[in-house]
């Protein structure tokens, strides 16, 4: 079955590679600056940047993974699905505007204008690293495992040819290559989840609720109603939402893309569009999965191997013969190398600009020096990138992506919020916040039954008693409580003077912009 | 010009203000409507599970609509400020 296929995935994949390569050349000639190197010189369109957004944060794990869990689970799948919308209408409401007017390049920006740079964006960058480190190890072995099933190749061959691609177009062509990357990859998506959803239901009259009905005749109703196999536990499903609402409203990846459209107004536009998108998408990887159910069936699925992520290429094939399944092969590709360029290209933006440029340089590196120390913090997170992937291979690390969401919803969302809309936050408060979120968070993980029975096979029974064991999976509901918690207390335990008296500046720049009118604070303010 | 600086600023505040009501509107309403469900996922399964008819569960109905609701509410608050806003805005500074 591959082998017969594996001739048309390479043509697609070879197809989308000469042209992400195209137009990383493109992109490599107007890269001269670190303002289109971080954020493409601003000049990316709001719905470029919405279908961008999109093409960032939809992983494979959207397509294939969430398609297996409705296909073994039934609704459950739903879950993640929802989750994973949820924290866009947040970024809008409550993040854009700020982050937007204030900041320069990275989240950091916001966080530290009225505070002291140096600590709190040595915080930030720990918080930053850590969500990237973790989520870049997650995509990288999944990435690995499912092109040696999807393409035969060879794990450790897999991931040299993701790691090597992602440091071509970050490298060469930044923020503009890595957009444009995006933009084809969603476009791919989009278009591959819409022919296979359309040609589920065209077996269905068209109807979603016949396919459901046609699922729950053979497999019973419980396939339509909710379950407790893919989230045990009820304050874990609580804590689970928590971490994916405000965790993909902190996701530095996505938010370091507001500073590449022209204004604030596009940038909410580029929100908005992305929302629908996503939304859209999960809603068709419902009816796939289902469709995989009923057509493909969950027992040839869990057959086929990679713990069910093959539910939607095998539905492929059966509803659009080998031709289409080659086409999804390729398109989960290209998903998963747009993923980690995403990622990889804001790991850079903290390396160079939070660490070398403001704090290691105080502020006072030039361009050609910052261009520099970004494309060597390229090759350094692609090589890392690379080399963990490979000593990775075959451990089960699935669980880093929920903790880089739990610790961008601890460590990242409280200080980004509190920096933005109180007065008292102080130095010390974030920085205490940002640490006791991402600390909190490693260590609740690695004491809970994530870690102790899913990844070190202890058997629950014989740890339940202990003292130290944490029964949630999650970490958000904890760990997010106790951090805004800290932030507050050692905030009203120190005071600041200076950044009491920018609060006002701060407010006028959130409002109005760096454009404002004279007088309405549009001078940033340096700080040792 | 110490009176027109005066009342650029308060008119500053009740932007800020009108915009802080409506962006925190928007996101309890959007933070009820995710943890509303996801709480009668964690405490109500078996409401979640009841059976509208055939092959629709209450759960396979609000599941979408969750979704649904989340671009609604982006769209409502991007017409907001992009039209009304950011009009209040420049008239603002307009009249500085």
């Amino acid at each position: 079955m591959q082998a017969q296929s594996s001739n048309i995935s390479i043509a697609f994949f070879f197809a989308f590679m000469a042209l992400t390569l195209v137009i990383t050349y493109w992109a490599a000639k107007r890269t001269k600056t670190t303002e289109t190197f971080f954020a493409a010189g601003g000049e990316i369109t709001a719905w470029q940047n919405g279908w961008a957004l999109a093409g960032d944060f939809l992983s494979a794990a959207a397509l294939l993974g969430i398609a297996g869990i409705v296909t073994s689970n039934g609704f459950d799948g739903m879950v993640y699905s929802i989750g994973w919308l949820v924290g866009w209408p947040i970024i809008l409401f409550l993040i854009v505007e700020p982050l937007r007017n204030v900041g320069k390049f990275t989240f950091a920006d916001v966080v530290a204008y009225r505070l002291s740079q140096k600590p709190v964006r040595s915080a930030a960058a720990i918080g930053t690293l850590a969500v990237i480190s973790f989520y870049l190890i997650a995509q990288m072995v999944a990435t690995g495992a499912l092109i040696k099933l999807l393409f035969g190749i060879p794990y450790s061959w897999s991931v040299i040819i993701v790691g090597t691609a992602m440091l071509i177009y970050v490298l060469f062509g930044g923020m503009l290559a890595t957009t444009w990357v995006q933009v084809v990859k969603a476009a791919l998506l989009m278009a591959g989840g819409a022919i296979l959803t359309i040609l589920v239901l065209a077996q269905f009259q068209m109807n979603p609720l016949r396919l459901f009905a046609a699922a729950a005749e053979r497999y019973g109703d419980n396939v339509l109603q909710p379950g407790s196999r893919v989230v045990t536990g009820q304050w874990d499903a609580i804590s689970l939402g928590l971490g994916l609402m405000f965790g993909t409203a902190a996701m530095p990846h996505i938010l370091m893309r507001v500073y590449t459209v022209r204004d604030v107004k596009a940038a909410r536009l580029s929100i908005l569009y992305a929302t629908g998108l996503i939304g859209a998408f999960h809603l068709m990887v419902f009816v796939i999965g289902f469709g995989a159910m009923v057509i493909v069936g969950p027992q040839a699925v869990l057959k086929a191997g990679g713990g069910g992520n093959m539910a939607a290429p095998l539905l492929a094939q059966a509803v659009g013969g080998n031709a289409f399944f080659g086409f999804i092969c390729a398109v989960a590709f290209a998903t998963m190398l747009a993923v980690v360029a995403g990622l990889t290209l804001s790991g850079v933006a903290t390396l160079c600009h939070d660490l070398w440029t403001n704090v290691i340089r105080a502020g006072k590196a030039t361009e050609s020096e910052q261009l520099k120390v970004a494309r060597a913090a390229t090759i350094i997170i692609a090589v890392v990138a690379v080399v963990l992937g490979i000593l990775f291979e075959g451990q089960n690390v699935a669980f880093m992506a929920g903790l880089a969401f739990s610790v961008a919803c601890a460590a990242n969302f409280p200080s980004l919020v509190l920096a933005i809309s109180w007065k008292r936050f102080t130095t010390q408060g974030a920085v205490a916040s940002i640490l006791v979120g991402t600390i909190g968070s490693i260590v609740l993980i690695c004491l809970s039954p994530t870690i102790q029975v899913d990844v070190l096979g202890k058997a629950l029974a014989d740890i339940a008693g202990a003292w130290w064991f944490v029964p949630l999976k999650n970490p958000a509901i904890v760990a997010m409580p106790v951090s805004f918690g800290v932030a507050i207390a050692v905030s009203f335990a120190t005071a600041e003077i200076d950044a009491d008296g920018t609060f006002r500046e701060m407010q006028r720049r959130i409002l109005l912009g760096s454009s404002g009118p004279a007088g309405a604070g549009t001078t940033q303010r340096k700080k040792g | 010009m110490k009176t027109s600086s005066k009342t650029l600023e308060v008119e500053m505040v009740a932007l800020a203000r009108s915009r802080l009501t409506v962006a925190a509107s928007l996101s309890i309403a959007m933070i009820a409507i995710y943890f509303g469900f996801m709480g009668l996922f964690a405490f109500a399964k078996p409401v979640l599970g009841r059976m509208l008819a055939t092959g629709l569960s209450l759960c396979i109905l609000l599941g979408p609509l969750v979704i649904i609701s989340s671009f609604l509410l982006c769209l409502v608050y991007v017409y907001w400020a992009n039209n009304i806003f950011d009009r209040n805005v420049k008239s603002m500074l307009g009249q500085a």
